[in-house]
């Protein structure tokens, strides 16, 4: 078992097996968000409140949901990098705070253009669009730390450390966040997610939430595979890899 | 173990006597800027006491926000923090005095001199109770999270801004809290909900926030 | 499973909604491609510097060797 976690740490396995999933992940990931956008904008039926607004809901919700799953990843990813200094999992860590933070930002603007047919403004401090921005405010704090250092271990171990206290914080934030809206609430504005959707509006969105986890995952892969070439670009294996190509 | 504590302790507060300039920022910080509420707004009583709450908040996180920026550098320059951190006491422990001095140097000062201010924006009567002791609590929880982030940029030549940018958003569960204590005991409801909240954030922080300083640190100075 | 709308036309308004639908799509779709961009030319510029790299290693075996023959 353990003779595997540390194969599962080393950066050139981990370039070597991912190079061979990565065309397969790319293709699902591509057919199903094709499917979903197909589906969701062309033939899921219309909300009879929101009209054709709420097809924004396709990418909004799970550009949500991988915005505040991608946190967990990082600080998890982190932890591990710090516990059992693994490089690959810095490695993951630091190419989770990027893309995190562009779904966070997705979901910010595809929620305030969907605001505007629904509430008739761009912004209103919801509870949830507010804890979205704090969310984004908190990969901003990771990202700025990580460039504000020159050792590239010790902007590791600090973003690390950075992403596992606001992983700590977030639940208290979003709680108070919600809190916070309760008191403040105004009675004119009531934003309705229907706890039961029809399920020819739900399927849609389910495809929509799997294809994106699998966009999560190949840009999470991605992005660590081009870490890796960087970062181990003086070695013998990595120049082997760019010989092989070559050819 | 309690020895090292207390040295730190004392230590922090009498080069924090001897620097008494240093300890009259924050609270001049906070006086200034809450003097520039009623000039760039109104100076009209009622509209003041509207946002008294929120004002004296935001006003004391952010002078905390700005006098926790210095808790490590002196030390860090003069090379204490390397003693410290490879002292064979626990770095939890001395942590926590330096956490405690900055807030008795601070916090304390800032929740003494908020009722001041409170009477010059006009807050109601009721509203004063809840105020000091939200910001008895909240003060030492923003001094706890903000050694995180002190620690976190004290090596960095230019960590002030960042600082800021890291500390300020789990800064607002206290805000929030905080500040609807107030505004709560203003409106006439029962306080002790925020305030409890308040308490356990408190008593959360000071299990959590001294470890994740004393990690910032040994980062910080060992890479 | 219908197509909801009649015409191309009438798809691309949306009942007056299209606007907000199709720019928040676009805005989205154009982070991901950017996402998935990014690292691809990382990559392939991190592979530029090795190939030069290894040209120039080559280039300095091949000159020594020659100097080793004189």
């Amino acid at each position: 078992m353990w003779q595997w976690f540390h194969r599962l740490g080393s950066p050139r396995w981990f370039y070597q097996t991912s190079g061979k999933w990565l065309p397969w992940l790319a293709g699902i990931t591509f057919v199903l968000l094709l499917v979903g956008l197909v589906w969701g904008l062309g033939f899921a039926p219309r909300d009879a409140k929101q009209g054709n607004s709420f097809r924004i809901i396709y990418i909004h919700v799970p550009a949500s949901f991988l915005a505040l799953a991608g946190y967990y990843v990082m600080a998890i990813a982190g932890a591990v990098g710090l516990i059992w200094k693994m490089k690959l999992a810095d490695m993951v860590m630091k190419s989770a705070a990027p893309l995190g933070a562009a779904l966070t930002f997705v979901a910010l603007v595809t929620g305030a253009i969907w605001g505007k047919p629904t509430w008739g403004t761009y912004w209103v401090w919801d509870a949830r669009i507010t804890s979205m921005l704090v969310l984004l405010f908190l990969y901003m704090g990771v990202m700025a730390l990580q460039h504000s250092y020159t050792s590239v271990d010790a902007a590791n171990k600090a973003s690390a450390v950075l992403s596992l206290v606001g992983m700590v914080n977030i639940p208290i934030i979003y709680k108070s966040v919600d809190w916070w809206y309760t008191l403040h609430q105004p009675a004119t504005i009531k934003f309705t997610e229907a706890p039961t959707m029809h399920p020819d509006m739900f399927h849609p969105l389910l495809v929509m939430i799997v294809g994106f986890y699998c966009f999560y995952a190949l840009v999470l892969i991605l992005n660590t595979r081009s870490e890796i070439l960087h970062r181990e670009r003086r070695s013998s294996w990595v120049k082997d890899v760019v010989l092989q190509n070559q050819r | 173990m309690g020895y090292g504590f207390a040295a730190i302790l004392r230590r922090d507060l009498l080069l924090a006597f001897r620097n008494r300039g240093e300890i009259a920022n924050p609270v001049i910080f906070f006086f200034i800027v809450v003097t520039l509420v009623p000039l760039g707004l109104t100076p009209e009583a009622s509209r003041l006491a509207e946002i008294a709450p929120g004002i004296l908040w935001v006003m004391a996180l952010l002078a905390s926000l700005l006098s926790v920026e210095g808790l490590f550098h002196s030390d860090y320059r003069d090379g204490t923090l390397e003693q410290l951190v490879i002292s064979p006491q626990p770095l939890y422990l001395m942590v926590l005095a330096k956490i405690l001095a900055h807030w008795l140097i601070t916090g304390l000062p800032l929740t003494l001199l908020a009722p001041v201010l409170g009477m010059m924006l006009s807050l109601p009567a009721a509203g004063y109770l809840p105020l000091v002791l939200g910001l008895l609590m909240g003060t030492a929880v923003l001094s706890l999270l903000g050694a995180i982030g002190a620690g976190l940029t004290v090596a960095l030549r230019k960590g002030g801004l960042l600082l800021s940018l890291i500390v300020m958003p789990l800064y607002m569960p206290v805000l929030i809290f905080g500040a609807s204590a107030v505004q709560r005991s203003v409106d006439g409801f029962s306080v002790q909900g925020p305030l409890a909240v308040m308490g356990a954030l408190l008593a959360f922080s000071l299990l959590v926030a001294p470890f994740a300083t004393a990690g910032a640190l040994r980062v910080s100075m060992h890479g | 499973m219908i197509f909801r709308f009649d015409s191309f036309q009438h798809f691309l308004q949306m009942d007056g909604h299209g606007g907000y639908v199709w720019s928040a799509y676009l805005i989205a779709i154009l982070v991901m491609v950017w996402l998935v961009a990014g690292p691809l030319f990382r990559q392939s510029r991190v592979r530029q510097t090795v190939t030069r790299e290894l040209r120039r290693e080559t280039a300095r075996h091949h000159s020594a060797g020659e100097a080793g023959k004189e």
